[in-house]
């Protein structure tokens, strides 16, 4: 590949975000309408990744290599393989998503939120692409701060708070991680690459504690109990983009970390925090389902919906073997779609009500009857209802850790039930129940809105009756992180399971 | 006859650019007495001289002059730049400053001259001797330029607080000088390293005395805790143009000095000062940052976050390897554009009789100045150590260096404190953009701090995208090469 291409996905929307500066700040309609443009051409420049992927292979593909650094040998490499190019597209699709949802939502410094998504997207797709360490964390970093922006000056009420919150702690995490990159360059040959420093070996004391302070950066982001208590103040504060673009992507880099870097750098250390990170999923799991009974407000529910699902993820992480890595990795996505469509549904309905608590509404399938529909689609996704995206992951991951710890399998699968209980109670108190007077009248939803939401419909969909457009994205690079944790006996087992269950 | 007049010239080579310096100090204050009232030119003279300079002392050869007395290593050079980049880059500020607080005096900028003299002298002294002439040349004008303001009773007050502190701080440094004389009997900087590395020397007490006293002295100079006192008051209290100046020109001096003498003076004594000097950076990064968070004055809220940099700044110097030292070097350089950036950015926003110095000064300024609140907003980013500004390629190379020589604990500490740093960096952020204007603020964008907050600008943002070369240049400059 001699085009750059990953390259134009990450500087196209950053350079695209900064030429809004040149429009004059009066003409909003000028701005949206640019904005949403930039994002569509990023959406078509992502797709060559889609069709032009090679599945045949874990090698990193579309690469690009340019040294940076040379005095600390830090090159700006960039490439994707199974794990990463999902995710890619997923930044690609949710950013334009996000721009439809704020279009009548953001009324103040309407230049300076659009500047924002952009870059953050741009910033995103970097997070992907970087196979530098040092790299990667520039991406990481600089990503808190057009978040930090989007939370704070677009947000809620209580928005200060949250996005101090959110800065704060993922800081804290990130220097840390920073500390561990630091000594991993030193112990891995002086090089930040990520492919040299998994070739790698280091000692079991060293790998605990580079796994600990990865552990910091990444549990916090995913989050993982207990360092999830930012999540519900920043999802709940963030305006309907920040929501979406916090829930289907930035949570996400937290897990796709630990498959980028904990498990092939630190096998040994991987091996080792098995349990306890299964442990600490399952608490996860169950804690964020509970929590979510006794939520009254609309966007903490679904905010810590999130700790529970991505709980899912972990664990399938984690039980280390092909179905769960797999079931984990198609979580994310669908978790991304899911809960991304919920909160776009959310902003749609609060810009009509300017309330979020759940006892405000009441009989809302009466008055927007197709909004409702919609919104029972995504409900049933999220409760994981068979031919729905949901499904196909969380019985991989329930399936995958069975096979590793059955009791690990049996907790999570309360998480499931817990999770139809309190999804569906939320849907019969918004929609069903006595009309409230305060959603009488309530105009349907328009053209904009429906189109923003379809492509999450069709995804669901997609991906639920057809897994293995996606899942055939994965199976050599999965095959190949397994390799790298457990040796090759550990795979040629695995191996023979996946092809009785997926074929 | 004639061939010894020739050698004799070439050896002022070296001391050239401070020779010219001087001159042009000299006629500063000469033209302010004929000049009336056209002296809006001094400043641009200053910058146009600090440039010349600059240009000499970037193509200076690494050599020795006066019997080692002055040396002009990659080290002196780098250290130069820096401090001749602080009096440009004050200079254009002042030629705004000047407008909202009439300060219009020539000998301001023959001062600030002079003090770069001083600076410059620190940068290349090989000898105890000529570090203390640079020394107390730098301060003596810091001092006045301090007290500028002669109706200003907070400047007074800061004028003479600074001079008792520092008179005491000399004094100590000078006794400390003193018995290191009389223990090695030279005041030549490698010397000392000879002599005081072989013997009974090695383990003298009054050796360790010796050094500790100047360890004191130096701590003072670049407001390491807990010498850092006087810092808070001096800085609020000093026009702000001359707290930018002292936060970069005289600190990245204060730090050529204070590595030069104990790595190259004491380096056998590694591992004394080593871990005192981690628990003194861990004490000013833990005292800058926690009580910068409760300050309202934001001059004084950047007076201690200068106090937690100096503290960052240490950790190159406690890892005592050449890698170490550039770390420090990169970092006050990078330091010098992001402080600069922000302190211009206070200096904008003064107007005459109100100076704005209060943090609800800068409440909805995202509404009303855009541009402003969009400069001050990557200056605290990069302060904060974010990414992608220099602020955080500077602070990771000082962590590597320090990782690299066994400070783990001590790396630990930064991490954290500057953690806590980002709330009250950020807290200037959200009052630009997540609060309402209270009042309406004038901003004039002359052509002195436009080019001041361009320059900034560049640096934070050019040095956090491409730190490559700069990287290389203070990897490259060491001591004696």
């Amino acid at each position: 590949m001699s085009v750059p291409l990953l390259s134009a996905l990450i500087f196209f929307p950053i350079i695209g975000g900064f030429s809004l500066l040149i429009v004059k700040r009066e003409d909003v309609q000028a701005i949206k309408t640019m904005a949403l443009i930039i994002s569509l051409i990023e959406f078509v420049l992502a797709l060559p990744l889609f069709f032009m992927f090679d599945k045949t292979t874990y090698l990193m593909q579309f690469t690009e290599h340019h040294a940076w650094i040379p005095a600390f040998n830090i090159s700006y490499s960039l490439g994707v393989d199974g794990i990463s190019v999902l995710f890619i597209l997923l930044s690609a699709l949710i950013t334009v998503l996000s721009i439809l949802v704020s279009w009548e939502s953001i009324q103040t410094k309407v230049l300076e939120f659009f500047l924002s998504v952009l870059v953050l997207e741009g910033v995103m797709i970097g997070v992907f692409c970087a196979l530098d360490l040092f790299l990667f964390y520039i991406f990481w970093e600089a990503m808190l701060i057009p978040m930090f922006l989007i939370i704070g000056v677009w947000g809620g009420p209580n928005r200060l708070y949250a996005t101090i919150k959110f800065f704060l702690y993922t800081l804290v995490g990130s220097l840390l991680m920073l500390i561990g990159m630091i000594t991993l360059y030193m112990n891995g040959g002086h090089t930040f690459d990520i492919l040299k420093l998994a070739e790698h070996t280091y000692s079991f004391r060293l790998q605990m504690i580079l796994f600990l302070a990865f552990f910091a950066a990444f549990a916090v982001k995913v989050p993982m109990w207990p360092v999830h208590t930012w999540l519900p103040d920043a999802h709940t504060e963030a305006p309907a983009a920040g929501s979406v673009i916090l829930a289907a992507i930035l949570i996400k880099m937290g897990a796709y970390g630990f498959l980028r870097f904990s498990m092939p750098i630190l096998p040994d250390a991987t091996q080792a925090m098995m349990i306890p990170m299964i442990v600490l999923s399952l608490i996860g799991i169950v804690y964020g389902a509970i929590i979510c009974l006794a939520q009254s407000d609309l966007k903490r529910l679904i905010a810590y919906s999130s700790v529970s699902h991505m709980g899912f993820v972990t664990l399938g992480m984690y039980a280390l073997n092909t179905q769960s890595v797999e079931g984990s990795i198609l979580q994310m996505i669908n978790h991304g779609v899911v809960t991304g469509a919920l909160f776009l549904c959310i902003g749609m309905v609060y810009e009509r009500t300017h309330t979020r608590v759940i006892a405000d509404y009441g009989g809302l399938a009466t008055t927007m009857p197709v909004f409702g529909g919609f919104f029972l689609l995504f409900t049933l996704a999220a409760v994981g209802l068979p031919a729905t995206n949901g499904f196909i992951g969380e019985f991989l991951i329930l399936l995958g850790s069975f096979i590793a710890l059955p009791w690990a399998a049996f907790f999570a699968a309360t998480g499931l039930i817990l999770g139809a209980w309190y999804m569906l109670w939320l849907y019969q108190r918004v929609f069903f129940n006595p009309v409230n007077d305060k959603v009488i009248g309530l105009p349907e939803l328009n053209v904009r809105e429906i189109v923003t939401l379809l492509p999450m419909v069709v995804l669901v969909f997609w991906i639920g009756l057809y897994p293995d457009a996606m899942l055939s994205f994965m199976h050599e690079s999965v095959a190949h992180l397994l390799q790298q944790v457990n040796g090759t006996a550990g795979v040629e087992h695995v191996k023979q399971v996946t092809s009785i269950v997926l074929h | 006859m004639i061939n010894s007049a020739i050698v004799s010239w070439t050896a002022f080579e070296p001391i050239l650019p401070e020779m010219l310096l001087v001159c042009i100090g000299l006629v500063v204050i000469v033209l302010d007495l004929f000049a009336g009232k056209h002296r809006e030119f001094l400043p641009w003279l200053t910058v146009l001289g600090c440039i010349t300079v600059m240009g000499m002392v970037a193509g200076q050869q690494n050599a020795s002059a006066f019997g080692g007395m002055i040396l002009t290593d990659s080290y002196a050079v780098f250290f130069k730049v820096i401090c001749l980049l602080g009096v440009i880059m004050t200079a254009l500020m002042s030629e705004h400053f000047r407008r909202t607080e009439g300060l219009l005096q020539g000998e301001y900028y023959s001062l600030m001259i002079f003090s770069a003299v001083g600076m410059l002298l620190m940068a290349s002294a090989g000898d105890l001797m000529v570090l203390y002439l640079g020394l107390e040349l730098m301060a003596l004008s810091v001092y006045c330029l301090v007290g500028m303001h002669k109706g200003d009773e907070r400047g007074g007050e800061a004028a003479m607080k600074y001079l008792l502190m520092g008179g005491f701080a000399s004094a100590i440094l000078l006794y400390g000088m003193s018995l290191v004389y009389g223990l090695t009997g030279t005041t030549n900087i490698a010397k000392i390293a000879e002599l005081s590395g072989s013997g009974q020397l090695l383990h003298n007490p009054a050796l360790l005395g010796a050094l500790a006293l100047m360890i004191v002295a130096f701590c003072f100079k670049v407001a390491i805790a807990p010498f850092h006192f006087w810092t808070p008051d001096v800085y609020e209290g000093a026009p702000t143009a001359i707290t930018a100046f002292m936060s970069v020109g005289p600190k990245a001096a204060g730090f050529a000095i204070f590595g030069r003498v104990l790595i190259s003076g004491f380096p056998q004594f590694h591992d004394q000062w080593g871990p005192l000097l981690a628990a003194l950076a861990l004490l000013t990064m833990g005292i800058g940052n926690i009580t910068a968070l409760c300050q309202q004055n934001i001059k004084r809220m950047l007076a201690y976050s200068a106090v937690a940099h100096a503290g960052y700044s240490l950790l190159g110097v406690i890892s005592g390897t050449a890698d170490g030292l550039s770390a420090t070097m990169a970092y006050l350089l990078i330091y010098g554009f992001m402080n600069m950036g922000a302190f211009a950015i206070l200096i904008l926003l003064a107007s005459p009789g109100n100076r704005h110095e209060s943090l609800d000064d800068y409440k909805g300024l995202a509404k009303t100045h855009p541009l402003a609140a969009l400069l001050m907003l990557i200056f605290m980013f990069s302060l904060t150590g974010i990414p992608p500004t220099a602020g955080f390629v500077g602070k990771f190379y000082l962590m590597k260096a320090a990782l690299g020589a066994g400070y783990t604990m001590t790396v630990i500490g930064l991490v954290l404190f500057s953690s806590i740093s980002a709330y009250f960096y950020l807290r200037v952020v959200r009052y630009m953009y997540m609060s309402d204007p209270q009042e309406e603020i004038e901003i004039n964008y002359t052509a002195g701090i436009s080019t001041v907050l361009g320059l900034a600008l560049l640096g934070v943002v050019g040095l956090g995208l491409l730190p490559g070369s700069v990287i290389g240049q203070a990897a490259s400059a060491l001591l004696g090469q």
